[in-house]
């Protein structure tokens, strides 16, 4: 197909992929690939990324997308039952034999049918043993034809390929084994640190190897299925989007990777908008310069910024088992910028409730402290099933006095209360001596007061009940908090 | 205009040339930039080469890098130009009674009371230009405003003077340590660039260009604990210039291989926060 029409497709893909590409981005990529050829992958990929990705957070999706939609075509990439050893495999094959020397039975031109299984695996540890990326690269693509057991037009996706390649070839002890094989190979003993940094490198390998596959077996689909289908199987929500949730492991790390740069760009917004927020005295040196224009008359006088207060925050949140993930989050997004409050201190809560501020106080290191909160709060109280009511009692007894009119409350939570007593009260109290409150749900809308959720009830008395699903939500109510 | 570079390939050996370790994507921008006339915006960790870029490439273009330093409160008299005004109000006085308004209006805003800053400079230059305005996520967004005729047009409107239109199409560079995001508007008109930390193999290259008369074996046992050290959930990761202080401080302690001791003992040179030492040094000791 031409690289024009390749491109219509791939931008819509972008485009349903969540990615914001406007009409100029569009516009640019196409004079890009005039200057840069298909061929040169690596650069016309680059090239497209450039024009079309002005955010970081969205280059994984890009990079999935550009694969599918520009992957190597060509019948060598077919599905077929029997998998033909291309030339670059014989060729490959024929040095193994000249350096394995012609002792071991296997005459040249063989191909892979005559090879083991334990042979392949062999060769790929030495191939990983020396970092040979030219091996590697074949033995990946070479592991798929025999291991995956792909078959045209069966709809399975790539991971269930990949796990069957991967466990052909015994991947997961390959670490291990790796390291034994260098520890017998060394001279002397090496020291822990230089074991370390082995280990580091072939762990570098075994991914790099693990991503071959997956390349492959992906390049594999796209030929059986086009490439559209293949990217909408592919399709997955940007970093921002992700469902706290239902965050995978996966996701779960892009997330936490994505907080934080999102912290520190809010906290640098936030800094400036507080210098900015009130007109103060005259500046009288700004003013007189601008008065040129006027003919020396001060037409438009200008203000010195004063700093306005910063409100204090109390985040009073569940941390039972579905909402945990969404606790976590908002805690760590809290404390990242704890600077932009004057005072920050955290409650958790199932059916009891147990302060934790003090786990923030005594490290700079927020998922330090994070762990601790969910192994050393004391935050059961009868079954380990929230219970809003309870924790909201607790809380106004003992806390209760220290709100005031500076203080802004968040609660936190799916208001799930397993059928409890609702002590909404306690809510409407505390409204009555804070600056605000605010309620934040991980649920989505359609789900509030559904079921046990009486999310309604509390929020009656808030200043507003705030849908956070994701990251994005998550930062917009933060930022519009302070 | 004639292309500055024949293909990417030429843009990277060039910046080796000039002592500048790029990637394919690094160099297949700059390639790009020249080719489609626009300006590049760099994002990435503080000390990871995005200024170092601009310089080097005005190096292996011959050309005149002109820098815009932004900081909080940059404003259009210091970015694009400001009327003289004191030799204005000079001008203003000595011709009280003589001239017209009118007159006097239309001489003092002549380009003999115009003060070039950066931005026009960059546009007005008869050499060709490298321009980096340097560390835009520290202006205002409404200062960000400034930059976008230049960057969309190269040109400069000045209310009482016209417009006034580049000579040549500099090579344009924006830097970014990404502390905010910037508008939608700016990244439009630019070409984007991540610059992450580099790989193992580009940071020892960087290492072995940048520190004299290391060995190959001590550079690539810097690069390899850097690495490692990175892969850790740090406060703040160390970065490139980081990597080249150690490198450094190594070098003038006269270590030829590193033992888990030694790497302790300077590992605050690389790192800032002391957790992020703590845990580091807890790391590096590990047996297994
Ligand atoms: N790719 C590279 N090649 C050569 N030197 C580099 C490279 N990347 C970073 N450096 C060096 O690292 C240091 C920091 O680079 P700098 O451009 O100031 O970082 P940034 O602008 O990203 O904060 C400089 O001394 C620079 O020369
Ligand atoms: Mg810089």
């Amino acid at each position: 197909m031409p690289v024009l029409d390749l491109m219509s497709g791939f931008i819509v893909e972008l485009r349903n992929a969540g990615l914001p590409v406007s009409l100029t981005e569009n516009l640019d990529a196409m004079e890009a690939v005039k200057v840069i050829p298909i061929e040169d992958r690596d650069a016309f990929k680059y090239a497209l990324g450039a024009t079309l990705v002005k955010n970081n957070a969205h280059w994984k999706v890009f990079e999935t997308i550009f694969e599918v939609y520009f992957s190597l075509r060509g019948p060598e990439y077919a599905i077929t039952q029997d998998g033909q050893p291309d030339d670059f495999w014989r060729e490959m094959q024929e040095q193994m034999d000249q350096v394995k020397g012609q002792g071991e039975g296997k005459g040249s031109g063989g191909g892979m049918d005559s090879l083991t299984p334990e042979e392949i695996n062999a060769m790929l540890m030495r191939a990983l043993m020396s970092g040979d990326q030219a091996m590697m690269r074949a033995l990946a693509k070479q592991s798929v034809q025999r291991f995956a057991g792909m078959e045209p037009g069966r709809p399975v996706g790539g991971t269930y390929y990949l796990y069957r390649t991967l466990r052909n070839l015994d991947l997961e002890n390959m670490l291990q084994k790796l390291m034994d094989a260098n520890r017998e190979s060394s001279q002397q003993d090496l020291t822990s640190l230089e074991e370390r940094l082995e280990k580091d490198e072939f762990e570098s390998r075994i991914e790099q190897f693990k991503q071959e596959v997956e390349s492959e077996i992906r390049r594999r689909l796209v030929a059986d299925r086009g490439a559209e289908a293949m990217a909408k199987t592919l399709r997955k929500p940007l970093p921002e989007d992700v469902e706290f949730m239902h965050a995978s492991r996966d996701e779960m790390q892009s997330l936490k990777k994505a907080l934080y740069p999102l912290t520190r760009k809010l906290a640098a917004r936030l800094a400036r908008k507080r210098r900015h927020g009130r007109k103060g005295p005259l500046d009288f040196r700004n003013t007189v310069r601008h008065s040129l224009s006027y003919g020396g008359v001060p037409a438009d006088p200008k203000f010195r910024y004063p700093r306005p207060a910063k409100p204090e925050l109390m985040v009073v949140a569940d941390i039972s088992g579905s909402v945990a993930a969404f606790a976590r989050f908002t805690l760590m997004f809290v404390y990242a910028i704890q600077n932009q409050f004057s005072k920050v201190r955290s409650f958790v809560f199932i059916d009891g409730i147990d302060e934790v501020t003090k786990y923030f106080k005594s490290t700079e290191d927020i998922g330090e402290a994070i762990n601790r909160v969910n192994t050393e709060a004391d935050v059961v109280w009868v079954d380990g099933h929230s219970d809003y009511g309870h924790a909201f009692e607790v809380f106004w007894e003992r806390y209760g006095r220290d709100i005031n009119s500076k203080t802004t409350v968040l609660l936190l939570g799916d208001a799930r209360n397993n059928y409890h007593a609702a002590q909404s009260w306690v809510v409407k109290e505390i409204a009555k001596r804070a600056r605000h409150v605010y309620w934040l749900n991980p649920e989505p809308k359609s789900y509030w007061n559904t079921g046990d959720s009486i999310v309604g009830e509390y929020g009656a008395h808030t200043d507003g009940v705030f849908e956070c699903r994701n990251l994005r939500q998550l930062e917009g109510f933060v930022e519009n908090l302070t | 205009m004639k292309p500055r570079f024949n293909d990417v390939a030429t843009v990277r050996s060039g910046l080796k040339n000039v002592n500048y370790l790029a990637d394919d994507g690094i160099a297949g921008v700059v390639f790009l930039a020249d080719r489609l006339g626009k300006p590049v915006l760099i994002e990435g960790p503080a000390g990871t080469g995005k200024t170092q870029l601009a310089k080097s490439v005005a190096e292996l273009t011959g050309a005149r890098l002109i820098r815009l330093q932004c900081y909080e409160g940059l404003d259009e008299s210091k970015a694009l130009y400001e009327w003289n005004y004191k030799k204005q109000l000079l001008r203003i006085q000595a011709d009280k009674n003589s001239d017209s308004w009118s007159e006097i209006h239309d001489d003092i805003f002549s380009s003999e009371f115009l003060l070039a800053r950066p931005l026009l400079e960059a546009i007005t230059s008869e050499e060709p230009v490298v321009l980096l305005i340097d560390e835009v996520d520290r202006v205002e967004l409404e200062t960000e405003a400034l930059l976008l005729e230049i960057l969309s047009e190269y040109q400069v409107s000045i209310p009482e003077l016209g417009t006034i239109t580049a000579k040549q199409i500099p090579l344009v560079f924006l830097t970014s340590n990404n502390t905010r995001e910037l508008s939608e508007a700016l990244k439009r008109r630019c070409l984007y660039l991540h610059v992450d930390y580099p790989d193992l193999e580009r940071e020892k290259e960087i290492v072995l260009n940048k520190v004299p008369d290391i060995s190959e074996n001590l550079a690539d046992q810097i690069a390899r604990i850097v690495r490692s050290i990175r892969q850790l959930d740090l406060k703040k990761a160390p970065s490139v210039s980081e990597t080249l202080d150690w490198a450094r401080t190594l070098m003038l302690l006269g270590i030829e291989t590193i033992d888990a001791q030694e790497a302790k003992e300077t590992l605050h040179i690389l790192l800032k926060y002391q957790t992020d030492i703590a845990k580091a040094a807890k790391e590096l000791s590990v047996t297994k």
